[in-house]
C-alpha cells in the first residue's frame, strides 16, 4: 500500500517537475521556432506553434549579413578568459577567507558583495574613460578583466562556501607531512573541490556569456560577442522577428549546449555539501 | 653584418606594408531596411576608394546610448555615426561633430532637401548629412473607407479621422477603425501625440521656456487621442509602438494608422502584408480651423565625431552614401522602390521616382513640416516632434509614461496634464532655463 502511495506520489512530482521545466524552457523554445518562420508567420495571430512551412532562410541571411565566427570567438575569449582569470584570483582569496579567518573575514565577504548592488550605468563614465586612457577600448583584454571584476564576487561567495564543507584537519594533515601552501592548494584542496570549481566555472561562463551592458557599451567591431550580434538583429522600426529569432538561436546555441553536457556537474556543484 | 641587413630589409618591408594597407573606418548604425541595404553595398565603396568598412549595427535606443557615451568622452570608438535630428543641433552646437561645410562641388549640398539640412544644421552649418528623411502620414484601407461610404481628403481633419474610425471598427471581425502609438518613450508614443498636439495648436514651452501643458490646447489633444482610440483603437493601445502597429496593420486588422513615412514601403510589400493592394495614404490631419498638420519630421543622417583620426576618409564616406550616385545605384541594383527617400530634391522630380505610389505623399508630408515654428504659437526650440535640448529625451520620457497611463485607463486627462506640468517645470528650472 505505502509503496502504491509512493509511486503515485512520484508520477505526480515527475509530472510538476516538467511542467515547470516546460514552461521555464518555453521562452527559448519559442524562440528556436519562430526563427524558422517567415516574418509574416512569425507575426500571426493566432500564433502558429508547428504547422508552418519550416525554412532555413532567416540563417541564410544572418549568416550572409554578419560575421558569426568573429562574434563566437569573442564570446569564448572573452566568457572564458574572465572566468579563468577570476578563478585564479579567487581559489587563493576563498582559501584564506575559509581556513585562516580573521576577524573582518565576514565584512569583507559582505564588502564583496555590496559592489554586486551598484547599477552598472553608474559606473558606465569613468570605466569608459579609464578604458580610453588605457587603450583597452573595443579589446577582448579589457572585456575579460572588467568581466572577470564583475563576476569575482559570486566566484569568491561560491568558492568559499565549498571549502567551508572541507575539513580543515586534512590539510592540516598536508602540512604535517611537509606540503607548503602551493602544494597544499593545488594538489590537496583543488581536487577536493572540483565538483564545486567546476560548477562555479560553468556558473560564470554563462553569466559571462549572457553579459549584455559592459559587452555593449565597451566594444565597437573589434571585440564585440554575440550579445551585440543580437542587438544588430532587433529594430524597433521593422518587424525582423523571424531575423533576431535567428541571431538569438545561433548565439545561445553553445551556452546551451555545454550546459545540456554538464548539467550533472552543475548540479552536483550547486548541491555540494547541502545533505550531510 | 647580416643580421642587419635583414633588419633593414624586414623594416622597409613593414614600412611599405604599412603605406599600402588599407585605412578602414569604423560606422554605428541602426537596423533598418535602407542602412542594410547600404552595408550590403559598401563594397563599392572600398573598390572605388580602397578604404575598408567596418559596421557596427545596433538597436536604435542601444546605439543612441553607446554613441552618446563614445562622443561625450571623445572616444574615438567610431569615425561616422548615425545620428538623428535630435542630437545633430545639439552636438554640432557643443563643437562634438566635424562640420561638413566644405563637401565636394558635384555633392551638390544645395539639392538636399531644405527642411532636413535645416534641422541637420546648427547656426546655419551641416553637421550631418542625410541618409534617408521621414515624415509621417496617414495611411488607410480603401476598401474599409469604401465600405464606410466615405472619401479620405487630401487633407482631413481630425473629427473626419474620428468619425471614419468609428464607421471602420468591426470589433467582430477584429478591425479596428485606427492604430496609434501608446507606448511611454519619447520616441515612440511621446513623438506623436507632440506632433498630434501641434494640430491641435498646443506647445510644449511658451517663449520663456515655461510648460504648456495646463493649456486648453493640449488638454483637447490627450482627451480627443484618448477618446478616439477607446472608440476605435485595439485592445491594450497604452504599449503599442511602430512595430504593433505594422504587424496589426500588415494583418488587416486596422482601418487607418499614421506613422512613419518609411511604413508605406512595408504595408504595400505583399511577401509581408495582407492588404499590399489596399492600401491609401494622406496627409496626417489637423484640427479644424488650424493650419498645422499633425505629422513629424525626422532624419537618419550621418555624422563625423570631432574625436576620429580619419576625418577625410569618413568625409569620403559620408559624401558617397548620401550622394545622387548612391540613389541610382540602389535603384540600378533594387529598384527606385528601395531608393532611402526625403534627403534629396532632385530624387522627387526624377520621373522614374515619381512612378512610386507613395513618393509625392512622402514629400508633400516632409514639406508641410517645419522644426522652426512647429506649431501655431512661437517656440524657443526647433524640433516638430521634439524641442532640440539636451533635457528633453528625459523630460519627454517621463510625460509620455504619464500620458500612457491615461490610455492604460490608470488615470484621468487632468491628472496626467498635471503631472506632466510639474515634472517639465522642475526639470527645466533644474537645468537653468527658468
Amino acid at each position: 500500500m505505502a509503496r502504491s502511495v509512493t509511486t503515485r506520489r512520484k508520477a505526480f512530482n515527475t509530472a510538476v517537475a516538467w511542467a515547470i521545466g516546460l514552461l521555464i524552457f518555453f521562452p527559448i523554445l519559442w524562440t528556436i521556432l519562430t526563427s524558422f518562420k517567415t516574418e509574416a508567420q512569425a507575426i500571426a495571430d493566432p500564433p502558429v506553434f508547428l504547422f508552418f512551412d519550416w525554412t532555413l532562410e532567416n540563417y541564410g541571411v544572418v549568416m550572409e549579413r554578419s560575421n558569426y565566427a568573429k562574434f563566437l570567438w569573442n564570446s569564448i575569449a572573452i566568457a572564458g578568459g574572465s572566468t579563468l582569470l577570476g578563478v585564479l584570483i579567487a581559489v587563493p582569496a576563498a582559501w584564506s577567507m575559509a581556513f585562516v579567518p580573521s576577524k573582518r573575514t565576514k565584512d569583507i565577504l559582505m564588502w564583496m558583495l555590496s559592489t554586486k548592488m551598484l547599477p552598472a550605468v553608474g559606473v558606465l563614465y569613468p570605466i569608459y574613460l579609464v578604458f580610453i586612457k588605457l587603450g583597452l577600448l573595443d579589446t577582448k583584454f579589457g572585456l575579460i578583466v572588467v568581466l572577470m571584476l564583475i563576476n569575482l564576487p559570486i566566484i569568491v561567495w561560491m568558492l568559499y562556501t565549498y571549502f567551508r564543507e572541507i575539513p580543515g584537519e586534512i590539510l592540516e594533515a598536508a602540512r604535517m607531512d611537509g606540503a607548503g601552501l602551493k602544494e597544499e592548494i593545488i594538489h590537496v584542496l583543488t581536487p577536493m573541490a572540483l565538483p564545486g570549481i567546476a560548477s562555479t566555472v560553468l556558473l560564470n561562463l554563462i553569466l559571462a556569456w549572457n553579459e549584455a551592458f559592459w559587452t555593449l557599451n565597451l566594444t565597437a567591431a573589434q571585440a564585440a560577442p554575440l550579445t551585440a550580434f543580437i542587438a544588430s538583429y532587433s529594430s524597433p522600426e521593422g518587424l525582423f522577428f523571424a531575423k533576431l529569432s535567428a541571431a538569438s538561436t545561433m548565439a545561445i546555441a553553445p551556452i546551451l549546449i555545454l550546459g545540456w553536457f554538464s548539467q550533472k556537474q552543475l548540479v552536483r556543484g550547486l548541491t555540494f555539501g547541502a545533505v550531510k | 653584418m647580416y643580421l642587419r641587413n635583414a633588419l633593414r630589409a624586414a623594416t622597409a618591408l613593414a614600412l611599405i606594408a604599412g603605406a599600402t594597407h588599407a585605412e578602414t573606418i569604423t560606422i554605428a548604425t541602426v537596423n533598418n531596411g535602407d542602412m542594410i541595404r547600404m552595408q550590403g553595398l559598401s563594397d563599392e565603396f572600398t573598390e572605388k576608394t580602397g578604404i575598408e568598412v567596418e559596421w557596427v549595427t545596433l538597436e536604435e535606443n542601444v546605439l543612441r546610448q553607446r554613441v552618446t557615451t563614445d562622443i561625450t568622452t571623445k572616444g574615438g570608438a567610431f569615425d561616422i555615426m548615425t545620428i538623428g535630428m535630435y542630437e545633430t543641433p545639439i552636438w554640432g552646437k557643443n563643437g562634438w561633430l566635424v562640420p561638413l561645410d566644405d563637401l565636394s562641388e558635384e555633392y551638390d549640398a544645395e539639392d538636399i532637401l531644405p527642411a532636413m539640412a535645416g534641422g541637420l544644421s546648427y547656426d546655419g552649418t551641416l553637421y550631418a548629412a542625410p541618409f534617408y528623411g521621414e515624415s509621417s502620414m496617414i495611411m488607410y484601407r480603401t476598401d474599409l473607407m469604401e465600405q464606410a461610404g466615405l472619401e479620405m481628403p487630401a487633407s482631413p481633419t481630425w473629427e473626419f479621422i474620428r468619425e471614419a474610425a468609428a464607421k471602420m471598427t468591426d470589433r467582430d471581425a477584429e478591425i479596428n477603425g485606427i492604430c496609434l502609438r501608446g507606448k511611454a518613450g519619447w520616441g515612440e508614443g511621446g513623438a506623436f501625440i507632440t506632433a498630434m498636439s501641434n494640430s491641435f495648436g498646443a506647445r510644449w514651452f511658451d517663449e520663456d521656456w515655461n510648460a504648456q501643458f495646463d493649456s486648453e490646447a493640449w488638454k483637447e489633444t490627450l482627451t480627443f487621442f484618448s477618446e478616439m482610440m477607446n472608440e476605435s483603437g485595439p485592445a491594450g493601445y497604452a504599449t503599442n509602438g511602430f512595430n504593433e502597429n505594422l504587424s496589426l496593420f500588415q494583418q488587416g486588422k486596422c482601418g487607418m494608422w499614421i506613422d512613419a513615412t518609411v511604413a508605406a514601403s512595408f504595408v504595400t510589400n505583399p511577401n509581408d502584408s495582407t492588404v499590399a493592394d489596399k492600401v491609401g495614404f494622406a496627409l496626417a490631419p489637423h484640427k479644424d480651423g488650424v493650419e498645422k498638420n499633425g505629422n513629424w519630421l525626422w532624419a537618419w543622417a550621418l555624422g563625423i565625431p570631432a574625436g576620429t583620426q580619419k576625418v577625410d576618409a569618413a568625409k569620403q564616406f559620408v559624401e558617397w552614401a548620401t550622394s545622387k550616385d548612391y540613389i541610382e545605384l540602389v535603384a540600378g541594383k533594387e529598384g527606385w522602390a528601395n531608393v532611402p527617400p526625403g534627403a534629396r530634391t532632385s530624387l522627387y522630380e526624377n520621373p522614374e521616382y515619381q512612378k512610386v505610389p507613395f513618393a509625392q505623399m512622402t514629400l508633400d508630408s516632409i514639406l508641410s513640416a517645419d522644426p522652426k515654428n512647429p506649431t501655431v504659437d512661437p517656440v524657443p526650440y526647433t524640433g516638430v516632434q521634439f524641442a532640440a535640448i539636451p533635457e528633453f529625451a528625459g523630460i519627454a520620457t517621463e510625460v509620455s509614461q504619464e500620458f500612457s497611463a491615461v490610455y492604460a485607463g490608470q488615470q484621468t486627462v487632468d491628472e496626467a496634464l498635471e503631472k506632466a506640468q510639474a515634472i517639465t517645470n522642475d526639470a527645466m528650472e533644474a537645468a537653468g532655463y527658468r
